[in-house]
C-alpha cells in the first residue's frame, strides 16, 4: 500500500514542495554578496562602526574586485547591493572600472580618489549588513523597513513605502469581493434551495457553466462587455442612463465586477449543499411558535446556514487573495495585488529575494486565514462540491 | 406560513426576489455567451452590434500557425499530464483506500495542498528550480507542473469512488490466485473506472485551462493556448481571440458536463449499493 502512496509523495515533494521551499528561502538567502566578497566578508567583521575602516578592509575590497573586474558577477552583486543603498551601483561600477592596484601604499586613499563614496561610513554599514550567509533585508523590504547605519530597524522614505499599501488594497478588495459574493450568492444559494428539483438543476447548470468555464475566457469577456464601445456602456448610453461612455474596465470596478464574477460560484455552491441540508420543519417550528418571518430567518434560517457562509467566504477570500490574472487583464496600475508584484519582480525586475518575500507573506495570509476559518467550519467543508 | 392567503407585499415580495435571481443568473452566464456571437463577427472590432456575420476568426484560429501551435502544444501536454496524474493519482488513492494508517491524512493533506496554494506562487517558484534545470520553455517542465495541479483532483475523484467499493473483492481475487496487479486491473479498475475517468478528464481541463503557471514556464518558441489569449487580451484585442475562447470554452464545459454526469451516476450508484446491504 505504501508503494502505491510513493510515487505521488516523492513526485509532490520534488516539484511542488522543493520548489516552494527553495523559492521561500531567497527571502533570507545572502549567500551572493560573501560568495562574491570573500576577503572582504572575512575581514569587515574587525571593523568598530562609528569611523572607517582601517586599511585591510579597503585592501581586500580591492583584491576581491580584482578577481571579479570585467565579469557578469561583479554586475549582479552591484544590483543586489543597489537594492540595499540605491546608487551603490554606480560606485561600485566605477570602482571596477578605475581600479587601483592591490599594493598601494594607502587602499583608503585611493578608492576614495576614485568614488568619494567609500569615505561615507553609511556604505560601509550597508555592505556589513550585506556580508552575512543570511539577511531579513527583503523582508523588511517587503515591510517598508530598512536597517539604519546604525542597524536599527526604520521605516523607509515616503515615497518608497508601497508594500504595505499593497498588503492593505489586497485585503480589502479580496474582503471586497467576499462580502459581494456573500451578499449576492445568498439569496441565489436560498432561490435554488426552495425550487422544484427540475428547476433547482438548471440553476445549477447555470452556476456550474461559469464555474467550469476557464478563468481567461471570463476575464477576456469581461474586457470586451466593459470597454468603453462595450456592450453595457452601449446599452446604458442606449437606455438614456448615460450621455457618455462610463470607465468601467481597467480600473477598481472592473477588478471587482470581473473578480465577484470569476468567484461567486465558489461562494453559492457551498452555501448550497448547506442551505438544501436545512429541515424545512425546523423553519415551521418556529413560524408555528409565533415567530415572524423575518424572525424565522434571523433566529433559525441564517444560523443554520452560516457553516456555508463561512465556508464559501474562505474560499472567495482565500483564492481572491491570491489573484494575479484577472487584475492583471482588468485592473490598472493602481488595482494591482500581491500577485502581480510577485510576479513583476521575478519577471521584469528579476529581484528574486522581494519576489520570495512577498511570496512568504501571502502563503502566511492565506495559511492564517485557511486555520482560523477551517478551525470554525470543519476543513471538509472546504470544498466547492 | 403556507395555506394562507398570499397578501399583496408577499406577492411583492415574490416578484421581486424572480426577478433578482433571473438577473444575476444573466450576470453569471451572460459573460461567458458573449463570446459566442462576437468570435462570429465580420468585423475587425469586438463590438455589438455585429456589421455581420462571418467565419473569418474560425479560419484565422484553425490556419495562422500561431493559433495552431498553441492548440497543438495544449493537447500534447494535456494529454500527457492526464496520464501521468492519472497514473499517479488512481495508484495513491488505492494506496490510501487500503491502508487506514494513520501516515494517510498526513499523505491526503501534502497530496491536496498544491490547491490551497496561490497558484502564482506555485509558478514562480516551479519557474525558479526549473531554470536552473533547463526545463522552461520545455514540454516537460510544463508537464511536471500541471501534473502538481491536477493531481488533487484525481486522488479526490478516485478515492470518493472507492469509497464505494468492497475490499473484500480484492482479497478473493488475491485468494483464488491473481497477482495484485492482475486483481486490480481486472477486478478493482472496472469497478472504478467512472471515478478514474473523472478524475482523468479534471486532470485535462486543469492543464487545458491553465494559465499562471504557463506564464512562467512557456517560452516564445512554446505557448499554450491560454497562454496566447492571454497575450492577445493584454495587447491587442482582435476577434480570433474570441474564437479561440469559444475553444476553449467549449473543450472545458463539455469535459465538465461529462464529469457531473459520471460524478451523478456514481453517486446513483453508491445510494443503490448502500440501500442494498
Amino acid at each position: 500500500m505504501l508503494a502505491l502512496m510513493a510515487p505521488s509523495v516523492v513526485f509532490v515533494c520534488l516539484v511542488f514542495v522543493l520548489p516552494i521551499a527553495l523559492f521561500l528561502f531567497r527571502a533570507v538567502d545572502n549567500s551572493d554578496v560573501p560568495r562574491a566578497l570573500p576577503k572582504l566578508a572575512s575581514v569587515i567583521g574587525t571593523w568598530n562602526e562609528g569611523e572607517l575602516p582601517p586599511d585591510p578592509v579597503y585592501r581586500a575590497l580591492i583584491e576581491d574586485l580584482t578577481v571579479l573586474r570585467g565579469s557578469s558577477e561583479l554586475a549582479v552583486l552591484a544590483r543586489r547591493l543597489n537594492y540595499a543603498l540605491p546608487g551603490f551601483r554606480g560606485t561600485l561600477t566605477r570602482t571596477g572600472r578605475m581600479l587601483p592596484a592591490a599594493d598601494v601604499p594607502s587602499a583608503k586613499d585611493a578608492l576614495v580618489a576614485v568614488d568619494a563614496k567609500w569615505a561615507d561610513p553609511e556604505l560601509w554599514a550597508v555592505l556589513r549588513q550585506q556580508t552575512g550567509p543570511v539577511t531579513d533585508f527583503f523582508l523588511l523590504t517587503a515591510l517598508d523597513r530598512k536597517r539604519d547605519v546604525a542597524g536599527e530597524i526604520v521605516p523607509v522614505a515616503g515615497d518608497q513605502a508601497i508594500f504595505i499599501d499593497l498588503y492593505g488594497r489586497t485585503l480589502w478588495v479580496s474582503l471586497g469581493v467576499t462580502l459581494f459574493c456573500v451578499i449576492l450568492g445568498f439569496p441565489i444559494a436560498a432561490a435554488m434551495a426552495r425550487a422544484t428539483p427540475a428547476v433547482a438543476n438548471w440553476m445549477l447548470l447555470g452556476v456550474l457553466v461559469p464555474f467550469w468555464t476557464s478563468l481567461l475566457v471570463r476575464t477576456t469577456a469581461w474586457v470586451i462587455l466593459l470597454q468603453n464601445e462595450g456592450l453595457v456602456n452601449r446599452t446604458l448610453i442606449w437606455l438614456g442612463v448615460l450621455d457618455t461612455p462610463l470607465q468601467l474596465v481597467f480600473n477598481r470596478t472592473g477588478v471587482y465586477i470581473a473578480m465577484v464574477h470569476v468567484l461567486l460560484p465558489y461562494m453559492i455552491l457551498p452555501l448550497y449543499s448547506v442551505i438544501k441540508g436545512i429541515q424545512q420543519s425546523h423553519l415551521r417550528a418556529a413560524a408555528s411558535l409565533g415567530a415572524s418571518p423575518l424572525r424565522v430567518f434571523l433566529t433559525v434560517y441564517l444560523p443554520l446556514s452560516m457553516p456555508g457562509v463561512v465556508a464559501g467566504a474562505t474560499l472567495v477570500f482565500v483564492s481572491a487573495v491570491g489573484f494575479y490574472v484577472t487584475p492583471a487583464l482588468v485592473g490598472g496600475p493602481r488595482d494591482q495585488m500581491i500577485g502581480y508584484f510577485i510576479s513583476y519582480f521575478t519577471n521584469s525586475a528579476v529581484n528574486w529575494g522581494l519576489a520570495s518575500a512577498l511570496g512568504a507573506f501571502l502563503l502566511l495570509l492565506v495559511a492564517i486565514t485557511y486555520l482560523i476559518l477551517g478551525k470554525l467550519v470543519g476543513f471538509d467543508r472546504l470544498k466547492v462540491r | 406560513m403556507q395555506g394562507a392567503p398570499k397578501t399583496l407585499l408577499q406577492h411583492a415580495a415574490g416578484a421581486a426576489s424572480r426577478i433578482y435571481t433571473i438577473a444575476m443568473f444573466v450576470f453569471l452566464i451572460a459573460p461567458v455567451l458573449v463570446v459566442l456571437p462576437l468570435s462570429f463577427t465580420a468585423g475587425q472590432m469586438l463590438v455589438f452590434p455585429l456589421p455581420g456575420w462571418s467565419t473569418q476568426w474560425y479560419v484565422e484560429f484553425f490556419t495562422n500557425p500561431l493559433w495552431t501551435d498553441a492548440l497543438r502544444n495544449s493537447v500534447v501536454i494535456g494529454v500527457l499530464t492526464t496520464l501521468l496524474a492519472t497514473a499517479l493519482g488512481t495508484a495513491a488513492a488505492v494506496g490510501l483506500h487500503g491502508a487506514k494508517s494513520r501516515w494517510s491524512g498526513a499523505v491526503i493533506a501534502l497530496l491536496v495542498t498544491p490547491l490551497a496554494v496561490p497558484v502564482v506562487i506555485v509558478a514562480v517558484a516551479t519557474f525558479y528550480l526549473f531554470a536552473s534545470l533547463q526545463l522552461v520553455g520545455t514540454f516537460l517542465g510544463l508537464v511536471l507542473a500541471h501534473t502538481v495541479l491536477a493531481l488533487p483532483f484525481v486522488v479526490v475523484t478516485v478515492s470518493a469512488t472507492l469509497q464505494g467499493y468492497d475490499p473484500n473483492l480484492t482479497r478473493a481475487a488475491a485468494s483464488l490466485g491473481a497477482a495484485p496487479w492482475l486483481a486490480f486491473r481486472t477486478v478493482t479498475l472496472p469497478i472504478i473506472a467512472p471515478g478514474v475517468i473523472s478524475g482523468a478528464l479534471f486532470a485535462f481541463v486543469t492543464s487545458f485551462d491553465e494559465l499562471v503557471v504557463a506564464i512562467f514556464l512557456s517560452s516564445p518558441q512554446l505557448r499554450t493556448l491560454p497562454r496566447q489569449i492571454f497575450s492577445g487580451v493584454s495587447e491587442n484585442i482582435s476577434p480570433a481571440i474570441t474564437a479561440a475562447a469559444v475553444v476553449l470554452l467549449f473543450v472545458s464545459v463539455l469535459l465538465m458536463a461529462a464529469m457531473e454526469a459520471l460524478r451523478r451516476r456514481s453517486e446513483r450508484m453508491r445510494r443503490a449499493t448502500e440501500n442494498a446491504t
